[in-house]
């Protein structure tokens, strides 16, 4: 994935490409290894169940990482994310699916950062709502 | 019930000493940022941008060298499996805050909102360590979970020669939790499954009807006596008084009598926007239900659908509106 985004194609309204996440156990437990949480919750179903969940449940980091993926898809190598900033909601639980999807909100002409707003949904609501800000390369590549 | 009075007062004065104070600890990355590492985080997130595991790809792009995913800022500095032990740092004032709600009643904690700032992306040996403070305490709220306060926390992430790389804001809600047993019962915890559709409230008057639903009929109530059709289902005729009744079978054929497209608030189980109609039924009675296969803003007032009794989610049939 080599192809990238300049400041100049991206208008207001633009939407990004929907993504769809398998929430499975492996990615949650995947998600909370590699990003060196070991808090029980995302890992050992029992400590979910003594927590009052269901089963594990994804953490923060890996929340942040697939949103972070989900807009340097759409962006390409070329962007620099600059803020990530989510308001969490309803638990990532195995079993179901988180479906991505982001809209451009703003535009900095100067400093060549575009913000998008995404919204990440599972059966049960929203998982996480924000803003990623990242500059995109100007004129061509 | 929360405190209040003077216990309130005290505790508050309590809390009001912790606004603005390091936590006490300084988070010093157990490796530098490596390779091996970001591949392992590349992979469970599906990422693959050539910035993070692609060297020529990442030396010819903007980032002139392999770099590491920004939202990995804080993985540098967690504790690994050491934190599965449970066990707190005595010095760690953060936790020691937690003791001090968990003490007054507010042992129920959700973390609500982070906020990344990135002032680089980090590099391969980058030696990342990070200190935490407490920013500020909010007022006592009454929310969705219980009352409680808002902790804010600011991390903030350093290098080597003390260079600023981000910040984390990090945003907890301490609140009264209500008792409630463990989820040993999968099935009585929140959550569990899949969100099904509402069901009906059913009593001695409509039963008979949903029963029929479930056999995938769509039936009328019509009066015994005088012959009048009626819906909903009800124990006497308006035209007669008469409360024998009987049932017919509908033939689904209607018109959009009304509609109304349904986006906010969203409950689980249904799907949005989500078209709820009033249909004007051949016979003379209406029925209430979802117009599907159409984009909401081709609904239109006089349309002619036809009705079928549908599994509309695993649970339960219902008789939904298509156009013809």
């Amino acid at each position: 994935m080599t192809e990238t985004r300049n400041y100049t194609d991206v208008q207001l309204g633009d939407n990004l490409p929907e993504l769809a996440i398998d929430l499975t156990v492996s990615l949650i437990v995947a998600g909370a290894v590699a990003s060196q949480d070991y808090t029980p919750v995302h890992h050992d179903k029992k400590s979910a169940q003594e927590a009052g969940m269901q089963d594990v449940f994804m953490n923060i980091l890996t929340t942040n990482g697939l949103v972070s993926r989900f807009v340097t898809d759409w962006a390409g190598i070329d962007s620099r994310v600059t803020n990530v900033a989510i308001k969490l909601g309803t638990p990532n639980l195995p079993g179901d699916t988180m479906n991505l999807s982001g809209e451009v909100t703003a535009k900095d002409e100067e400093s060549g950062s575009v913000t998008v707003a995404i919204t990440g949904k599972n059966a049960w609501g929203n998982h996480v709502t924000g803003t990623v800000d990242l500059v995109l390369p100007k004129g061509a590549n | 019930m929360a405190i209040s009075g003077k216990e309130r007062e005290d505790f508050e004065k309590k809390l009001e000493a912790y606004v603005g104070i390091d936590i006490g600890l300084e988070d010093v990355g157990r490796n530098p940022v490596n390779e091996a590492m970001v591949r392992q985080w590349c992979e469970a997130m599906g990422d693959e941008l050539g910035a993070y595991t692609d060297a020529a790809a990442a030396e010819q792009s903007v980032h002139q060298g392999l770099v590491a995913p920004p939202t990995m800022l804080q993985a540098w500095i967690l504790g690994g499996v050491a934190m599965a032990s449970g066990e707190d740092d005595p010095r760690d004032k953060q936790k020691e805050l937690h003791r001090l709600f968990d003490a007054h009643g507010f042992t129920g904690v959700v973390a609500t909102n982070t906020e990344q700032q990135y002032l680089r992306y980090l590099r391969p040996g980058d030696e990342v360590r990070a200190k935490t403070s407490i920013e500020s305490i909010s007022e006592q709220k009454a929310t969705g979970l219980g009352i409680g306060y808002f902790i804010n926390t600011r991390t903030v992430f350093r290098v080597q020669d003390d260079e600023e790389v981000g910040s984390l804001t990090f945003r907890v809600l301490k609140f009264e939790a209500e008792e409630r047993p463990a989820a040993t019962d999968e099935s009585a915890a929140p959550m569990a499954g899949k969100p099904q559709r509402i069901k009906p409230a059913l009593g001695h008057d409509n039963e008979w009807w949903w029963q029929r639903v479930e056999q995938g009929e769509l039936v009328i109530q019509k009066c015994s006596a005088c012959g009048a059709l009626r819906h909903p289902t009800r124990p006497m005729c308006g035209e007669c008084q008469s409360t024998d009744w009987e049932s017919v079978p509908a033939s689904g054929r209607g018109t959009i009598y009304s509609f109304v497209v349904i986006h906010y608030p969203e409950v689980p189980g249904y799907t949005y926007p989500l078209v709820v109609a009033v249909v004007d039924m051949e016979e003379g009675t209406r029925f209430v239900s979802n117009v599907v296969d159409i984009e909401p803003e081709e609904v239109e007032i006089g349309m002619s659908v036809q009705a079928s009794v549908e599994l509309v989610d695993d649970e339960m049939k219902l008789p939904v509106f298509r156009r013809v």
